[in-house]
């Protein structure tokens, strides 16, 4: 039977509200919650649905991160993971890095399948998984809203711009999840407490032989340009009204 | 001398205007010489680049493969012709997201994602956190650029040009390992919304798919396209190619009406670009109203028939 490999990444919570540091090094991060990326999980839950029919038969979750990214997997676990592999590194790393070091770990593990989330929520890049399925050598499909598994063949329905796209893909294979492909479950307590007997490996970028490349050097972060306040109107005729005075209509 | 390829995103022949956005940001890197790739089954697709405004040669790729573009088959062609260039773009659309990524990997490089300034041949803005924060990066010169373009920043170029068509022939053998099977489409009449000029949008507060015509009824009397809010495509009142925020469609529309939209951050980051942004909600409190132009707060079951028939007079 054959391992899916789910790669999630620790980010800040979704909603919080972002703020910009005043001297432009970057965003506040301090004391602001963290969670899974939201299209991690998305991605989790679908390798624990894929498992639980049968087509899966070990599900292995796995980070690159600081040491608090222990957290995030713990709560992989309790979703369902099988077991976790934690690359610890302090740093942000750009995505070919993680490429490369979630490629060393599909060498590791030779799994079926990878599934991780179209986009990261804090950088946005949305990038990692089709450059791993770049160095893997083997298919991708990205935006992912339902996956069919037949076999050595995954038969995946995309979201993309001008609608919805099948593709079928020969396994292994390297998918990245949208926000409609599933609603992940929630943890239950007990769940969280059988957790913490599960097996938690960690790594390091040394250890499996990878230097972090840099080729982005962020020189600052700024604030969005702050939009004027607007208008309230009272009616539909002051809105028309308003709308034609700003030659809108 | 910086050479960009700019790899265009086309459909039945028709070369899409996230083509023309993109050549217009690679037109603002400083001492730069434009090409456009039309990787296609056959030439229509590259007839129609060579108009595009600012280009100089169209490379033509035509192969039975491309009939229908598939991004693990496409990237090692692309990866071939990025021999030539400095920098390569796509537009950040669902085509490029998907394809580019590949083929930076495939060149052992990074990639940019989303440029929205172009502050030199190197230097680029971009945002992260849903556009709550944006990063000016300076890009190792030594390397190749691959990035996206964030179409909403850019204007798109004419059809005033007349670019020389190249035919480029591909050496390196494309994989068979992922097919395409079938594409389909909501039947959405009216604009499109990527390239709009108009968009009405309608939330969660339509309540179903058959209110949701609502939206449509007003998008048709003003031109516009439709949109919608994710609440509205998770409760399947509208289509998922509707869907505009973070992780939808960015746009940039002159007018940008948001109907029963409270105006999650996820969301106004994809309607951030528009000129103008109506919102009408019936809750005052919601954070559409801290980025729209002109707020009306109200029923939108009362408020869009009077809305039609105020615009029908």
């Amino acid at each position: 039977m054959s391992k899916i490999l789910v790669c999630i990444k620790r980010v800040v919570d979704y909603n919080v509200r972002i703020r910009v540091k005043p001297d432009g090094s970057g965003v506040i991060t301090d004391n602001v919650k963290m969670g899974i990326n939201p299209f991690d999980e998305i991605a989790l839950e679908e390798a624990l649905r894929l498992k639980e029919r049968g087509v899966a038969s070990e599900v292995v979750v796995v980070s690159i991160g600081p040491a608090e990214t222990q957290q995030q997997l713990r709560t992989a676990l309790a979703m369902g993971a099988d077991r976790a592999l934690l690359v610890e590194h302090a740093y942000a790393i750009e995505p070919l890095t993680a490429a490369r070091v979630f490629l060393k770990l599909v060498e590791k593990e030779a799994p079926l399948l990878v599934i991780t989330g179209k986009q990261a929520i804090d950088d946005d890049n949305g990038q990692t998984g089709q450059m791993l399925a770049a160095l893997w050598d083997r298919p991708q499909a990205c935006f992912a809203s339902k996956v069919e598994i037949n076999g050595n063949i995954a038969k995946v329905t995309r979201e993309v711009d001008a609608g919805l796209e099948t593709l079928e893909l020969d396994l292994p294979a390297v998918i990245t999840t949208d926000l409609r492909l599933n609603e992940p479950r929630y943890v239950k307590l007990p769940e969280i407490m059988k957790a913490k007997k599960k097996p938690l490996e960690t790594l390091t970028l040394d250890a499996l032989g990878i230097t972090a490349s840099k080729q982005f050097n962020v020189t600052k972060v700024t604030p969005p340009p702050v939009k004027q306040k607007g208008v309230m109107v009272k009616d539909v005729t002051e809105l028309v009204a308003t709308l034609k005075q700003m030659g809108s209509l | 001398m910086n050479k960009i390829l700019v790899i265009a995103e086309h459909m039945a022949g028709v070369v899409n205007t996230s083509t023309h956005k993109s050549v217009a940001c690679a037109l603002l890197i400083p001492d730069a010489e434009v090409d456009v790739a039309v990787l296609a089954a056959d030439d229509k697709a590259a007839m129609h680049a060579a108009k595009l405004a600012g280009v100089k040669s169209v490379i033509n790729v035509t192969r039975n493969e491309f009939t229908e573009f598939v991004a693990s088959t496409a990237a090692p062609a692309i990866a071939e012709l990025a021999a030539n260039y400095t920098h390569v773009f796509a537009p950040s659309t669902t085509f490029g997201k998907d394809v580019l990524p590949r083929v930076a990997a495939l060149l052992g490089v990074g990639q940019l994602s989303d440029i929205m300034i172009v502050n030199g041949s190197h230097s680029f803005v971009r945002p992260i956190y849903a556009g709550n924060a944006l990063v000016h990066i300076d890009a190792d010169p030594a390397k190749k650029l691959l990035a996206t373009v964030r179409i909403a920043s850019f204007q798109p170029v004419t059809e005033t040009g007349d670019a020389t068509i190249e035919t480029a022939n591909i050496t390196a053998s494309l994989p068979t390992h992922t097919r395409f099977v079938e594409r389909s489409s909501a039947d959405n009449a009216g604009p499109d919304l990527q390239s709009a000029t108009r968009v009405v949008s309608g939330g969660r507060a339509l309540g179903s798919a058959e209110n949701f015509q609502l939206i449509y009824k007003l998008a048709k009397q003003l031109g516009a396209a439709v949109g919608a809010s994710r609440a509205a495509v998770d409760a399947g009142y509208a289509a998922n190619d509707l869907q505009v925020g973070q992780t939808g469609k960015i746009i940039a529309p002159d007018l940008y009406i948001a109907v029963g939209i409270s105006g999650a951050i996820q969301h106004l980051t994809g309607i951030k670009d528009a000129r103008t942004i109506v919102a009408i909600n019936k809750d005052s409190e919601a954070p559409i109203f801290e980025v729209a132009d002109i707020g009306l707060v109200g029923d939108l079951f009362t408020l869009l028939p009077e809305l039609q028939k105020q615009l029908g007079g």
